[in-house]
């Protein structure tokens, strides 16, 4: 007999869960599904985020939202910097696979390892005045510390959609994905254009870190965990669709959370590697995908 | 190089090693040698797949920690001889090559390297659950009583992995200089020409997997005796995955010999370092320089080695 | 009688049966239907994105089809791996060409040879040589693919083909910005194939060369069929200059 609380509690947590795993898997959806980039630094440079959330919270004090916004724009510039070295390295020369992958596996490696020395191994908090907090909804507990990530982490995905949706380079990035040539014709360089959507995609990774430490402690080898669930997400939410990164996102959620209560958290890892493999053998498109 | 100058070299590295054995030196070589050569075996196994075929595996650890633990299960349930626990631990890890290559090889090459990273997270977690083979706080493990060739165990470790290195880097030769490896070269270079010259790309596919994760796993199945205390932690060591990966793109990626030089260089200068710098700053410093190889020499040091000569000789 | 109708009325070499592919909600091929009879030179033209290399990509079995059947020499391939198309007899180069650019010519051609005709023995770098003489790129076996000049690329894309030694061959836009001359130089290798018993479908957009080459031509326009017969009954045929010229 499963309790019904129990239950209810699950999904709720899950329903929470997904829309900060939408945060995470912003950069992924945009790097992967638009630009055809293997980004599997993604994860890591959310944990740098997450650590620089720490700092600030721990020596100025800083809220971990208000360091995610803070650090967005120099985020933002990392991300160009590494599509540069990227496309003089390997796009150019029509490389990509093999090298590019290792490439950014070097990247991730280098960033954890240094995050490692700096850090060490021991987990690292952040604390704010609402993270131990919690509503009750009837039988349903709900955490601030999955709550606010959620809402951000939905409000930076609503941001995103918006900017790809209504705004010039936003329209640009979407259309680079398809046609670059009929892009230069409209008046923009496509090489442009990809640095700012990479850029774009590292610079959600700030604030998705903070969100990071919010739920939860955090370490430097957690990124590998996040590497399945970012491509599960991406992958099932139908490359580049925003609308299907959240979908995919809230579904990886559910099941995670449901997986962690019945079957116990360890186990939750291998929900999104399930997730991805099933995608893959069944809609490879994804949900909303082309 | 020729298949009759391969086979004397091979003898002759086997010789010497049996013979270092004999004269006794310091144990503490045995011990860094055998580490040396086990990267040998990862490396070149590794390349099988991603230099000949141009298939990523970022989850060696996974199928490394495989042979280790198949070693571990016989140990523990009836003291299995060596040999039995060699040929397991290369058949099981083989098998969960042949199985995720069906999974995710149909697919594009991305999502099979992006498979590999989250199986080896997975399995991680599996063996941090299981009691049997020790669970998250690992298992003590006591080496044989007696020694097949006298001596100490570890030297003997270090005579074993020696002839599983030859057999690795035997088996990369042959394959390079087979039609196998000219059917995997044509798949790396241009899968889908390759498909449409009669290339049956998923079978060669699929046995590259095959036969790289069973060399992975041949290489930690004595890993349980070497280091008499096995834990999940060990294993998955993140040292496995980098390096692996890193010999061969830094010693060349393109024949049998790239991951030999990358292995012998990067893996003796790893010993070294180790007494000096902490294992992390040596992880650092392996990861700046596949990425500075990966951007400047792709081919690596056998292709620099390759354009000097060329350009050498007036 | 002609001799294309005393070829062989009843066999075809290659029938294609309402074949259809879509891409997302793109209809890229839309029930095309042909039969090439052996040993035939048969034309496929149209407009940029009219389906012509999508036809061909499920001719090789690069793509799957999302509906009809295609039938080579009786039997029915429709669910039939490219490779083993291949060994059956279907050859085809690419439009824009894929060596295997870390080899040299001859290996590029080894790799046919041994796969497509099951062996891996003896004789296979005889054959190649023999193969690369008739295109006129034995002087270049050595060299690395990836230094090759366009047209001699495109030669090598034709040799491998030839190399399967197969009965249907697909040259996909083969003479694509090349120069008069070297366009009759493509033109004589495709023709001597022919001659020796070989079905060609031929791609093209030089007109001259596709006119002077084929028995029969296809129009291909949006994904359909829309004219078949000979050169010139196509060089009359309004709907044809309409889909190239538009309203």
């Amino acid at each position: 007999m499963v309790s019904l609380d129990l239950l209810l509690n699950a999904l709720v947590a899950g329903i929470l869960l997904g829309g900060f795993y939408a945060a995470v898997s912003l950069g992924i959806s945009m790097a992967f599904g638009l630009l055809d980039i293997v980004n599997i630094a993604h994860p890591v440079f959310v944990m740098l985020g997450s650590y620089a959330a720490y700092i600030m919270n721990v020596r100025v004090g800083f809220d971990p939202i208000l360091t995610g916004v803070l650090f967005t724009p120099v985020f933002y510039g990392l991300g160009v910097l590494l599509y540069r070295v990227y496309y003089a390295s390997f796009e150019r020369k029509g490389a990509e696979s093999l090298r590019g992958l290792v490439f950014f596996f070097g990247v991730l490696f280098i960033v954890e390892v240094s995050l490692l020395l700096a850090f060490g191994v021991d987990y690292r908090l952040v604390e704010a005045p609402y993270i131990g907090e919690s509503l009750h909804i009837g039988p349903v507990g709900i955490a601030f510390r999955l709550l606010v990530p959620c809402v951000v982490g939905l409000a930076l995905t609503g941001a995103l959609y918006l900017f790809l949706s209504r705004t010039f380079y936003g329209r640009a990035i979407q259309a680079v994905a398809q046609d670059a040539f009929a892009l230069r014709l409209m008046g923009a360089d496509p090489f442009r254009v990809k640095g700012i959507a990479f850029g774009l995609a590292i610079a959600t990774a700030a604030l998705a870190g903070a969100l990071l430490i919010m739920i939860g402690p955090v370490e430097p080898a957690m990124n590998r965990e996040y590497i399945g669930r970012v491509f599960a997400v991406a992958v099932l939410g139908g490359m580049g669709s925003i609308g299907g990164t959240l979908v995919a996102a809230l579904i990886l959620g559910i099941a995670e959370s449901l997986t962690a209560t019945f079957s116990g958290p360890s186990w939750s890892v291998a929900v999104s590697f399930g997730v991805l493999l099933l995608a893959l053998a069944v809609r490879p498109a994804g949900l909303f995908g082309r | 190089m020729a298949g009759r100058t391969f086979v004397v070299l091979a003898v002759v590295v086997v010789a010497a090693g049996v013979i270092v054995t004999v004269l006794d030196v310091n144990q503490y070589y045995y011990f860094a040698a055998y580490v040396v050569l086990q990267y040998v075996v990862l490396a070149s196994a590794w390349n099988i797949l991603g230099g000949y075929t141009g298939y990523v595996n970022f989850g060696t650890p996974a199928f490394f920690a495989l042979g280790a633990y198949t070693a571990v299960v016989l140990i523990q349930s009836m003291n299995a001889p060596l040999v039995v626990q060699l040929v397991a631990g290369a058949a099981v890890a083989g098998t969960l090559g042949l199985g995720i290559g069906y999974l995710t090889l149909r697919l594009r090459g991305v999502f099979f390297s992006i498979a590999t990273l989250a199986l080896a997270v997975v399995l991680q977690t599996l063996f941090i659950n299981w009691e049997y083979t020790g669970g998250a706080r690992g298992i003590t493990l006591t080496r044989p009583a007696t020694v097949p060739l006298g001596g100490s165990y570890v030297e003997y470790l270090f005579v074993v992995m020696l002839v599983l290195a030859v057999i690795t880097v035997a088996t990369a030769w042959w394959i390079e200089h087979s039609w196998v490896g000219r059917g995997l070269a044509a798949i790396r270079d241009n899968e889908e020409a390759a498909e449409c010259m009669g290339v049956p790309t998923l079978r060669l596919k699929l046995v590259a997997t095959t036969v790289s994760g069973l060399l992975m796993g041949l290489a930690g199945a004595p890993f349980p005796y070497y280091v008499t205390f096995i834990e999940p932690a060990s294993v998955f060591d993140l040292n496995y995955a980098v390096n692996s990966l890193a010999m061969p793109m830094i010693g060349g990626s393109t024949t049998w010999m790239g991951p030999v030089i990358g292995a012998v260089l990067l893996g003796t200068a790893q010993q070294v370092a180790t007494v000096t710098i902490s294992s992390a700053l040596n992880l650092l410093i392996v990861g700046v320089i596949l990425v500075a190889f990966v951007i400047l020499a792709p081919e690596g040091i056998v292709g620099l080695v390759q354009r000097l000569v060329r350009r050498g000789p007036a | 009688m002609n001799a294309a109708a005393e070829r062989g009325s009843g066999d075809a070499c290659l029938d294609i049966r309402e074949v259809s592919k879509r891409f997302g909600g793109f209809q890229a091929l839309n029930a095309v239907s042909l039969r090439i009879r052996p040993g035939e030179r048969f034309g496929l033209i149209g407009p940029n994105g009219s389906g012509k290399t999508t036809l061909i990509n499920c001719i090789s079995g690069t793509l799957r089809t999302d509906g009809g059947r295609i039938v080579f020499e009786g039997a029915d391939i429709t669910g039939l791996a490219a490779h083993r198309r291949t060994r059956l007899g279907i050859a085809r180069s690419f439009q824009i060409p894929k060596p295997f650019t870390s080899m040299t010519v001859l290996e590029n051609l080894m790799i046919p040879i041994e796969y497509a005709r099951l062996g891996h023995r003896d004789g296979v770098v005889d054959e190649a040589m023999g193969i690369l003489a008739r295109v006129g790129l034995a002087a270049k076996a050595q060299v690395p693919s990836r230094a090759l000049t366009q047209i001699e690329m495109r030669k090598l894309e034709l040799a491998r083909a030839m190399a399967a030694r197969p009965k249907l061959l697909v040259s996909d836009e083969a003479m694509a910005g090349l120069s008069s001359a070297e366009v009759d130089d493509i033109l004589a290798i495709l023709l001597q194939l022919n001659g020796q018993g070989i079905t060609v479908i031929m791609i093209e957009h030089i007109m001259r060369a596709v006119m002077r080459f084929s028995e029969r031509i296809a129009v291909l326009d949006a994904g359909e069929k829309i004219a078949e017969g000979t050169p010139d009954q196509i060089l009359g045929n309004k709907t044809v200059e309409r889909a190239y010229l538009g309203e």
